[in-house]
């Protein structure tokens, strides 16, 4: 017998930690400003991600008024261009797809969904709030110094990133970028063993491992990769500021610039690479284990069905998560490192595809014989499981060193990974916030204003990327400011480039429908209950909604099963909550 | 209903674009057709998976829609049916890898008989060299760049004396003729691209990368830079034409050696450098 099932005896172990004091904030400076409270700090990381992700998007709609409409925006010049492109990647994957998953979901939904009344470390978790926010703040300065923000692309590859044939290169660009990575890391650093120390310690009694909901799985398994992958980035980073400012020679073999002679020599570029994936390849999965995670909870509750294959599911995460770490070089097919790594690297690649196509097989096996709601959280779902899925397979092209060789740097690549990490998590995103709205505020979102919102997004955003694949076919390579006159690229690219663009708009309007669905929602939506999806998971079952300091009020729940108890034959609802103990073992229960 | 319908829309445009998209791979000029096949071998495969599985979707958000009064199953896990799909996906990927491992394993073994040609990036053009009448390149180091020198050969080297230099002009190849294509770079990070090779790889200063290739297909072709290096990344382009055999050897009767360039400007050089 499996321990998932509800038939299991209901067994509450002793529990391993006592209760602690919590910390209680008396004014308003400590209650909603400098807050220890979890769920205040996840709105915070939350608002100030989400702030400087429309940042991202409006210099995203930049680069394609330049690519859609070139020469017609005299303030779009290459040098422009390149810091609109390299700011957009560094904020999207860092600043806010990262912040947002692990420090706006991980802190509000950890101790809820684990039966915690708050993070371990309460005061580590406000300062990485508010590191995080300097970190933003040096970042967005950069754009204001003499000679603006770096240009170097956002894997910022020396040695141009800090020569004078790059934006900011010689200027104070590429010095605050530097800077901010490393406070990010910082800060991230003492969040990430906040939320694992909580997952581990902080568990009520009967959460066992096995009975975590897969959104805490993803987060968790997450934040192991990003503590692990991150102090790559921050060495990497701290050496590339000394070969700025004191001339060391980490990163940079003697040189020639214009004519100069520069004073480098014994340095290796490549190193700086290996450095930058052996973070950057994780990140990826940083960004995309918590989607995971999430999408399996929306799907399994408003399908009204268990999650199919849960065990797998987490192996599937942890496997995933480890083999994360051994196929970063896939970013490098083309750098001239030792050929015979290409061997290595597209084998480990694509091994990892199995975990990977696994996960959505048991995404849709879930809505097989379900009782589907087709509601906000579970159209962003299925766009998410569209979006996933096209990208994943492009990565099949990729990962396999001889077809990449073709492909790389080509406009194929910037399609398939704004697929796979851009829209589908950022899909997920959407869905969770749909989905948690309710708990956190106490209203639901408005559902017609967010379903237009999903249609204009996710069929906008595969109207961008779908076609984009086909120009990297044709050969266009990617950070080109404009197609040139290559004889090989029709004319035809050119007004493709336009019609991307013009969806590219759409889409970046409509989530200006989302940001007023929000504020509207909070004053006026409709009051939506403590559980109106109806769901078994601990959040849920909070005696208040938004939940109070402490979460559960005078006791801590107590755990009888796993979170995927819905329509259990036998049972009088269509849901089982994780802490109710259940009227089908008459015996053991009462 | 309108979900599901809007799913298979999306299967359907996707394919219709494939084959009807004027979107497509440049005529190749050299011997890497085994890419093209792996590209479509791996087009194959994964269309028909994006396919199967969307309709699968489409199907179950249009069977199990929410009714009242309907009950979902409750199936936790179907140990038999999760390892037939790992199998099948093993398969699949196996499929994918296997030969391109094999082509790859091609692709790094440069055959004996390719003949060496050097080409240098920097910002924003590219040089050439190649190796004259010994048929070897002489060796060069950033640290020998001068005004003079512009691609930093060492002057002590007796087979740089012959090596022919090619500045502010265009490349020519024979068809038929393997070359291993010697990648330099003077200042950062550049990629030699020719979509039409369909082979590319970047050049880093300090280090010699290289790719080979057969060219097969006469004609002129530009060359593109395809790592980012720079403002000037998007407009470092150059030319390359593959001469059939006759054409290639009366274009090398006309080119400057690097002796010819240093007597012209008549400096010496011997004391200059150590050897190395």
């Amino acid at each position: 017998m499996v321990e998932t099932e509800n038939t299991s005896p209901p067994s509450v172990p002793p529990a391993e930690v006592e209760e602690v004091e919590l910390y209680h904030a008396t004014s308003f400076w400590t209650k909603y400003v400098f807050s220890q409270d979890a769920k205040i700090i996840a709105i915070q990381y939350s608002g100030v991600a989400i702030a400087i992700g429309f940042v991202a998007l409006v210099l995203s709609s930049l680069i394609r008024l330049q690519l859609g409409f070139p020469e017609m925006f005299d303030f779009i010049t290459p040098e422009t261009y390149y810091q609109f492109v390299t700011m957009h990647g560094m904020i999207m994957v860092v600043y806010l797809l990262t912040a947002l998953f692990l420090g706006g979901f991980g802190n509000y939904l950890i101790p809820l969904m684990i039966g915690a009344r708050d993070m371990s470390f309460p005061y580590v978790n406000m300062l990485s709030f508010w590191i995080y926010f300097l970190a933003v703040l040096v970042l967005v300065g950069s754009f204001f110094v003499p000679g603006g923000p770096t240009g170097a692309g956002w894997t910022l590859y020396p040695p141009q990133a800090i020569l004078s044939g790059t934006p900011g290169g010689k200027g104070l660009g590429i010095i605050l970028m530097l800077v901010s990575l490393a406070l990010f890391i910082v800060g991230f650093t003492m969040g990430g063993l906040n939320y694992v120390v909580t997952v581990l310690q902080g568990r009520t009694r009967g959460m066992t491992m096995m009975r975590l909901p897969l959104t805490v799985w993803g987060i968790f398994t997450a934040t192991v990769l990003a503590l692990l992958a991150f102090p790559a980035l921050l060495v990497a980073t701290v050496m590339m500021l000394f070969d700025r400012l004191l001339e060391t020679s980490f990163f940079m073999p003697s040189l020639v610039e214009f004519g100069d002679q520069l004073s480098y020599g014994g340095g290796s570029p490549i190193l700086f690479q290996h450095l930058f994936w052996f973070f950057g390849h994780p990140e990826v999965y940083i960004v995309a284990l918590p989607a995971f995670g999430i999408v399996s909870d929306l799907i399994s509750t408003h399908a009204r069905k268990n999650i199919f294959g849960y065990r797998m599911m987490v192996w599937a995460i942890v496997g995933i998560g480890a083999l994360s770490f051994i196929v970063w070089a896939h970013h490098m097919y083309v750098s001239g490192m030792h050929p015979y790594f290409g061997f290595f690297f597209a084998t480990t690649t694509l091994i990892i595809a199995v975990p990977t196509a696994l996960k959505v097989y048991n995404w849709i096996l879930t809505l097989w014989n379900g009782n589907i709601h087709l509601n906000t959280p579970m159209l962003f779902s299925l766009g998410f499981i569209v979006t996933f899925l096209n990208g994943g397979l492009t990565g099949l092209f990729l990962g396999n060193v001889i077809v990449d060789i073709p492909l790389s740097d080509t406009m194929f690549v910037v399609a398939h990974f704004h697929m796979v990490m851009g829209v589908a998590p950022i899909l997920v995103v959407f869905g969770a916030i749909y989905h948690w709205f309710p708990k956190i505020s106490g209203r639901m979102l408005h559902e017609g204003l967010g379903k237009i919102h999903f249609w204009v997004t996710f069929v906008g955003s595969y109207l961008i990327f779908f076609p984009m694949h086909y120009i990297g076919l044709v050969g266009v390579p990617r950070r080109y400011p404009e197609l040139g006159d290559a004889a090989f690229i029709p004319d035809s690219v050119a007004t493709l480039n336009s019609f991307i663009s013009l969806a590219a708009f759409t889409v970046g309007v409509a989530q200006i429908l989302f940001l007023y669905n929000v504020f509207w929602s909070l004053r006026k939506g409709r009051p939506s209950g403590s559980n109106p999806w109806r769901a078994t998971t601990l959040e849920w079952q909070t005696p208040h909604t938004p939940p109070a300091h402490g979460n559960f009020g005078p006791e801590l729940p107590l755990v009888y099963r796993w979170p995927y108890d819905y329509s259990v034959p036998g049972a009088a609802e269509d849901f089982l909550a994780q802490n109710d103990p259940g009227s089908l073992d008459s015996g053991s229960s009462t | 209903m309108g979900v599901a319908l809007a799913i298979v829309i999306i299967v359907i445009g996707s394919v219709l674009f494939h084959l009807f998209s004027p979107w497509w791979w440049t005529p190749i000029a050299t011997n890497w057709g085994f890419m093209d096949d792996m590209i479509s071998l791996t087009f194959w495969i994964t269309g028909i998976v994006y396919v199967v599985i969307l309709l699968f979707v489409a199907y179950c958000v249009y069977k199990f829609q929410y009714r009242e009064g309907r009950v979902a199953a409750y199936e936790p896990e179907n140990t038999k049916l999760e390892i037939w799909l790992t199998v099948l996906t093993s398969v699949g990927v196996v499929a994918l890898l296997a030969p391109g491992l094999f082509v790859w394993f091609q692709f790094v073994n440069v055959p004996e008989e390719a003949t060496e040609v050097e080409v240098v990036g920097q910002q924003w053009f590219w040089s050439f060299r190649l190796p004259g009448a010994d048929g070897k390149l002489g060796t060069a180091d950033n640290r020998l760049i001068s005004e003079d020198n512009i691609l930093g050969i060492n002057p002590n080297d007796p087979y740089g004396q012959d090596d022919i230099i090619i500045d502010g002009n265009d490349l020519h190849l024979a068809a038929g003729q393997p070359v291993k294509m010697l990648l330099r770079s003077v200042d950062v990070l550049h990629n030699f691209y020719v979509p039409e090779f369909r082979a590319k790889m970047d050049m880093v200063p300090g280090m010699i990368t290289y790719f080979w290739m057969e060219p097969t297909r006469v004609g002129t072709y530009d060359v593109l830079c395809a790592e980012l290096c720079g403002v000037g990344h998007g407009y470092m382009g150059g030319t390359v034409l593959i001469d059939t055999v006759e054409d290639y050897d009366l274009w090398i009767s006309e080119q400057t050696t690097f002796a010819e360039m240093t007597t012209n400007t008549g400096i010496e050089f011997t004391n200059l450098v150590e050897d190395p």
